[in-house]
C-alpha cells in the first residue's frame, strides 16, 4: 500500500528535507481520510499523493486551509500523457494503469515542502473539479492542461486555449500529436481557411469577459500589444478603459509559445539543455541549473565541489545580468531614457566573463549532467575580480540616479501593491513574494549546489508595490556579488565533471584497453545516456523566481514528459488583479516591475 | 532703434529668408545633435557614421523620410490627417517672426510681439489634437486627449508667468523688452516667473519629461503613432522647432537677450539659446515621466499658484 518514501535506493538531498516531508506524511497520516490518498514513490523526495477526482478538491482543500502550517501555494498544476509509458514507476499498488495523471504541486513556505498531488484519470473520463476556487492561479493553468491535453476542468470560469490558436486541432503534448509539422501533411492556406484564422481574431469584449459599456459611459477597449514597446516581448494586454483609467485587464499570453515541453520529449538528455537556455532568455546557464540538478536527482550522480561551486558562480552572475536588464528597463518605462545604458555597459563586461569561461554570452547551454562543460580558463579569476571591484560604485551611482528620484518615487511607489496572503495564493515568488515581506529564498530555505555554504542575506521590502519589487531585487545584485566574491576566494580544486558513466565518457586511454569501456563511449555519444525510470523535480531560486523542471523518465534516451514550471506563468496572470482601476501608465510600471520574459511565461 | 523706421525690402526679405533657412537648418542639425548629446551622456558614440562627426546624419535622414511611402490610413480622416503636422511648422516659424535675434536682425516689431508668440504656441496644439484625432487610432487618440489637457493647462501658467515680465518692461514688445534688461536680467526679479515659464515651455513643446501625448512606453507613439514619412518629419522638426523658440524667448523674455560685453550680440543670442537647447537635452537624459494626473496636478496646484504669487508679488513691488 503505501510505500514510504524514504526507503529509497537513491541519496535523498538531504536530510532536512527529508524530515519535513517525513513530518508531513505522519501528520496527513493522522489526521486525513484514508480515503483520500494513496503514496508514490519519487526520486525528488517530495511526498507524492495519488488520489481520485472525486476526492481531489477536497484533499486540496484540507491541505490549504485545515493542516497546520498549510500549503498555500498552488506551485504548479499539470498533467502527463501516461498512454505510452511502459516501465513500472513506482505507482501505488492496486491503482489501476491512467491513461492520464493531472499533477498539482503545492508549497508550504512555513514547511519549505512541496509536495505532490496526483489524479489519475481514464482517457473516457477526461475530467476533473476545478481548483479556481482555492486558488485564483489555477486558473490559467487548468486552461493550460485544457490546452495541450484535453482535460476538462468542471466549473471553470472560462476554460480555453491558452497557449494554442483557439482554431487549433487536438491538443499538442498528447502523445498521439505529432512533434514535428514534418509528420503531418505540408501546411496549406486556402482563403476559406485564412477567412477562419481572420475571422477567429475578432475581439469581441463579451468572449474576454468585458461588457462594452457601463452605466453612463461606453468603454474604449484598447488593445495593448502583441506588440507595444514596454510589453517586453509578445504579450497582449486587452484594456477595457473609461478616459484613461483601467476597468478591467486581460492578458493574452501564447504568442512565444514554442511546445518546448514537446521537444524535451524528442531531444536527447545532453542535447535538450540548449533548449533550456531559452526559456528564461535573460537566465543564461541559471536554466540549465534546474534541469541538470533534476536529472542528477534522479540517476544519483553526485557533482563534484568544484563544479558546485562553478555553477554557483555563474548562476548568480546571470542572476546579475537580469537583474541589470530589469533595472534598465524598469526606469525607462517610467520614462527614464539614460539608465538601461549604463546598465547595458555593465551587462556587457558581465558578458565579458561569460564569454571567456563559456564562450557564449546570452545562451551558453554550459551545464552538463555531472558538471560543467569545460574547466575555468587561465585568467577567470582576475575577470571576475576586476568585475566585483567594479561593480558596486556602478550601484551606488544608479542608486541615486534611479531609485532615489523623486518622479519616479512617485510613479511606483503605492502602485501593483498585493501582500503575502495574495502572493501565495497566486504563486508569486522570488523577488515579488519578498518585496512582501515574507524572508523566503529557496536558496536558505531548501539550498542547493552547496549555497549552504555561502553567506548572504535575503533582501525584503514590506510595501509589495511597484518600487519595492525594485528594491529588493537592486539588492540582490548585491547580495549575488557577495556570493561571486566568496566562490572566487574558495574555489575549490578538482574535477569539474562527474565521472559517473551516465555524465563522462571513460577516459580515453582506458577505451583503447577494454571494450566495455569503447561500448560505454560509443553509446553514450551515439544514443546519448540512459536515465533510469523514475519522477524528479528539482525547484531553483532562479532570476525571476522559481523555476523547476519535472522531468518523467521512462528509461529511454530521451525524456517520457518534461514539464517547466516557471516564475513569470504565474506572475503575468495576477496582473488584472494589481492593475484594475488604475491608469494605463500605472500598468506599464506595473509590467516592468514584475521582471518577464515571454519565453519563461509561455515555453 | 533708429534702423528700423525704414528697412528696406530686400533687407526685410534677407530677414525673412535667413531667420527661416536658419530656424530649419538649426532644427534639423539639432536632430543629430540630440542624439549626439544623448549618447555622450549615455555612454554611448550616437550617429558619428556619415560625414563628419555624423553631421551628415541629418541629410541621410532627410532622404530616408523623403523616400519612405507617404501613407495614410485608409481609416483615417484624410485632409484633417495631412494638414494636421503642417500647421506645427507654420505656427512655429510663425513664432520666429516675432524673436528679436539682435539688433538688426529679426522680421518685424510687433508691439503685441509677446502676444503673438503665445498666439502661435496656441496654433500649435491643434496640430497634435488634430492629428490625434484624425489618426482614429486609440493611442493616438489618447495621445491627443493628452495633448488637449496638458497644453491647455500649461498654457495658462504660461501666458500669466509671463506677465510679471510684461509689467516691468511695461510692454509686449520683445524687442524692448530686451532693452529694457540692459540694467539686469530679468531672470533675477523675475526668476518665479522663468521657473514656470521654462516648465511650461518643455510642457508645450512635448519633451520629456512633459512628453505624455508621445509617450512611447504607454501610448507607443502617442499622437504620431499612425504617422510615417515626411509627415512624421514635420512633427518630428516642429518639436525641435519649438525648443529652439521657447529657448530663443526664454533668452529674449529673462537672459537679456542679444546683451552681452565683447561678443557681437548675435554671438551672445546665439550661445545662450543654445545653453537652453542642452538643458532641453539633457533634461531629457535625465528624468522620468511623471503619470498623466501627476501632471496635471502640479501644474494647477503648483504651477498656478507659484505663478499668480509671482505675478502678485510684482505688482506690489512695482506700485509700491
Amino acid at each position: 500500500m503505501q510505500s514510504d518514501t524514504l526507503t529509497r535506493k537513491q541519496p535523498l538531498p538531504t536530510k532536512t528535507y527529508a524530515l519535513a516531508a517525513r513530518a508531513f506524511l505522519a501528520e496527513i497520516r493522522r489526521n486525513a481520510n484514508d480515503a483520500w490518498y494513496q503514496l508514490q514513490d519519487c526520486a525528488d523526495g517530495f511526498p507524492t499523493l495519488w488520489t481520485t477526482p472525486g476526492n481531489v478538491i477536497a484533499l486540496l482543500r484540507y491541505l490549504k486551509h485545515k493542516i497546520p502550517h498549510p500549503f498555500a501555494m498552488l506551485y504548479d498544476l499539470t498533467a502527463i500523457d501516461e498512454r505510452l509509458r511502459i516501465n513500472d514507476y513506482g505507482r501505488p499498488q492496486g491503482t489501476q494503469k491512467p491513461d492520464f495523471t493531472v499533477v498539482y504541486q503545492l508549497l508550504s513556505v512555513e514547511r519549505d515542502l512541496f509536495i505532490r498531488i496526483k489524479v489519475p484519470l481514464t482517457e473516457n473520463a477526461l475530467s476533473l473539479p476545478s481548483a479556481t476556487a482555492l486558488w485564483p492561479n489555477a486558473n490559467w493553468y487548468e486552461r493550460e492542461v485544457w490546452d495541450l491535453f484535453g482535460i476538462a476542468f468542471d466549473g471553470h470560469p472560462h476554460l480555453r486555449r491558452i497557449m494554442m490558436p483557439h482554431t487549433w486541432k487536438g491538443h499538442p503534448l498528447r502523445k498521439d500529436h505529432h512533434a514535428r509539422a514534418t509528420e503531418v501533411d505540408p501546411f496549406t492556406l486556402s482563403d476559406e481557411k485564412q477567412d477562419r484564422e481572420q475571422e477567429a481574431l475578432r475581439f469581441r469584449p463579451e468572449e474576454w469577459g468585458m461588457a462594452d459599456h457601463g452605466e453612463d459611459s461606453d468603454y474604449m477597449f484598447l488593445n495593448l500589444g502583441p506588440n507595444h514597446p514596454s510589453v517586453h516581448g509578445v504579450f497582449r494586454v486587452a484594456l477595457q478603459l473609461d478616459g484613461e483609467q483601467i476597468i478591467d485587464s486581460v492578458p493574452d499570453i501564447g504568442y512565444h509559445h514554442r511546445g518546448a515541453e514537446k521537444m524535451a520529449e524528442r531531444q536527447a538528455w545532453h542535447s535538450y539543455m540548449p533548449y533550456t537556455d531559452r526559456i528564461d532568455y535573460l537566465g543564461g546557464v541559471m536554466n540549465n541549473l534546474p534541469y541538470v540538478l533534476a536529472l542528477e536527482q534522479l540517476a544519483g550522480i553526485k557533482v563534484p565541489p568544484r563544479a558546485q561551486t562553478i555553477r554557483v558562480m555563474m548562476a548568480e552572475l546571470f542572476r546579475i545580468s537580469s537583474h541589470l536588464v530589469f533595472y534598465g528597463t524598469f526606469a525607462q518605462d517610467v520614462g527614464q531614457m539614460s539608465p538601461v545604458f549604463y546598465m547595458f555597459i555593465d551587462r556587457e563586461k558581465l558578458f565579458g566573463i561569460v564569454e571567456a569561461i563559456t564562450g557564449g554570452r546570452m545562451h551558453p547551454a554550459w551545464f552538463r549532467i555531472g558538471g560543467v562543460a569545460q574547466d575555468l580558463p587561465e585568467g577567470w579569476d582576475r575577470m571576475v575580480r576586476e568585475f566585483l571591484d567594479y561593480m558596486p560604485a556602478r550601484l551606488a551611482e544608479y542608486e541615486g540616479m534611479v531609485l532615489k528620484n523623486k518622479l519616479l518615487q512617485k510613479r511606483t511607489r503605492g502602485i501593483g501593491v498585493y501582500n503575502t496572503a495574495e502572493a501565495l495564493d497566486w504563486g508569486i515568488t522570488g523577488p515579488g513574494l519578498r518585496a512582501t515581506g515574507l524572508d523566503w529564498d529557496l536558496r536558505k530555505r531548501r539550498p542547493y549546489s552547496g549555497y549552504e555554504q555561502f553567506e548572504f542575506d535575503v533582501p525584503t521590502a514590506n510595501g509589495g508595490d511597484c518600487f519595492d519589487r525594485c528594491v529588493v531585487r537592486v539588492e540582490e545584485i548585491r547580495q549575488s556579488l557577495r556570493i561571486i566574491e566568496q566562490c572566487l576566494n574558495n574555489m575549490p580544486s578538482g574535477p569539474y565533471k562527474s565521472d559517473h558513466p551516465l555524465t563522462t565518457p571513460p577516459a580515453k586511454e582506458r577505451t583503447m584497453e577494454d571494450i566495455e569501456t569503447l561500448i560505454q563511449h560509443f553509446v553514450n555519444n551515439s544514443w546519448g545516456p540512459v536515465m533510469p525510470v523514475g519522477e524528479s523535480c528539482f525547484p531553483i531560486e532562479a532570476t525571476k523566481g522559481l523555476n523547476s523542471y519535472h522531468i518523467v523518465s521512462d528509461g529511454g534516451t530521451t525524456s517520457y514528459r518534461t514539464r517547466i514550471r516557471t516564475p513569470s506563468f504565474p506572475h503575468l496572470q495576477m496582473i488584472p488583479h494589481i492593475s484594475n482601476g488604475l491608469m494605463v501608465a500605472d500598468l506599464i510600471a506595473i509590467i516592468a516591475s514584475i521582471d518577464f520574459v515571454m519565453a519563461d511565461v509561455d515555453r | 532703434m533708429e534702423a528700423v523706421t525704414e528697412p528696406s525690402v530686400l533687407a526685410t526679405l534677407l530677414n525673412i529668408g535667413g531667420i527661416l533657412l536658419a530656424a530649419v537648418i538649426f532644427a534639423a542639425l539639432l536632430t543629430w545633435g540630440e542624439r549626439r548629446l544623448l549618447g555622450f551622456w549615455q555612454d554611448r558614440p550616437g550617429p558619428n557614421r556619415v560625414g563628419p562627426f555624423g553631421l551628415l546624419q541629418v541629410v541621410a535622414d532627410m532622404i530616408k523620410l523623403f523616400f519612405k511611402e507617404d501613407f495614410v490610413p485608409k481609416f483615417a480622416d484624410i485632409p484633417v490627417f495631412i494638414l494636421a503636422p503642417t500647421i506645427v511648422m507654420i505656427a512655429m516659424l510663425m513664432g520666429f517672426a516675432v524673436l528679436p535675434i539682435a539688433p538688426g536682425i529679426g522680421v518685424i516689431d510687433l508691439n503685441i510681439g509677446l502676444l503673438f508668440f503665445l498666439a502661435m504656441s496656441s496654433m500649435a496644439v491643434y496640430s497634435v489634437i488634430l492629428g490625434g484625432y484624425a489618426s482614429n487610432n486609440k493611442y493616438a487618440l489618447l495621445g491627443g486627449l493628452r495633448a488637449a489637457a496638458q497644453t491647455v493647462s500649461y498654457e495658462v501658467f504660461m501666458g500669466i508667468s509671463l506677465m510679471g515680465v510684461v509689467m516691468m518692461a511695461g510692454t509686449f514688445n520683445l524687442r524692448e523688452i530686451v532693452l529694457a534688461q540692459e540694467g539686469g536680467w530679468y531672470i533675477v526679479p523675475q526668476f518665479f516667473g522663468f521657473l514656470v515659464f521654462l516648465v511650461a515651455g518643455i510642457a508645450e513643446s512635448h519633451r520629456l519629461p512633459f512628453d505624455l501625448p508621445e509617450a512611447e512606453h504607454e501610448l507607443t507613439a502617442g499622437f504620431h503613432t499612425e504617422y510615417s514619412g515626411m509627415k512624421f518629419g514635420m512633427f518630428f522638426v516642429g518639436e525641435y522647432l519649438s525648443v529652439i523658440l521657447i529657448s530663443g524667448l526664454i533668452t529674449t523674455l529673462f537672459l537679456g537677450g542679444w546683451l552681452g560685453p565683447w561678443l557681437p550680440p548675435l554671438a551672445w543670442f546665439l550661445i545662450k539659446t543654445f545653453v537652453l537647447v542642452v538643458f532641453f537635452v539633457l533634461l531629457r537624459a535625465a528624468i522620468p515621466r511623471p503619470r498623466y494626473d501627476q501632471l496635471m496636478d502640479f501644474g494647477w496646484k503648483v504651477m498656478l499658484p507659484v505663478s499668480l504669487i509671482n505675478l502678485l508679488a510684482t505688482a506690489a513691488i512695482l506700485i509700491s
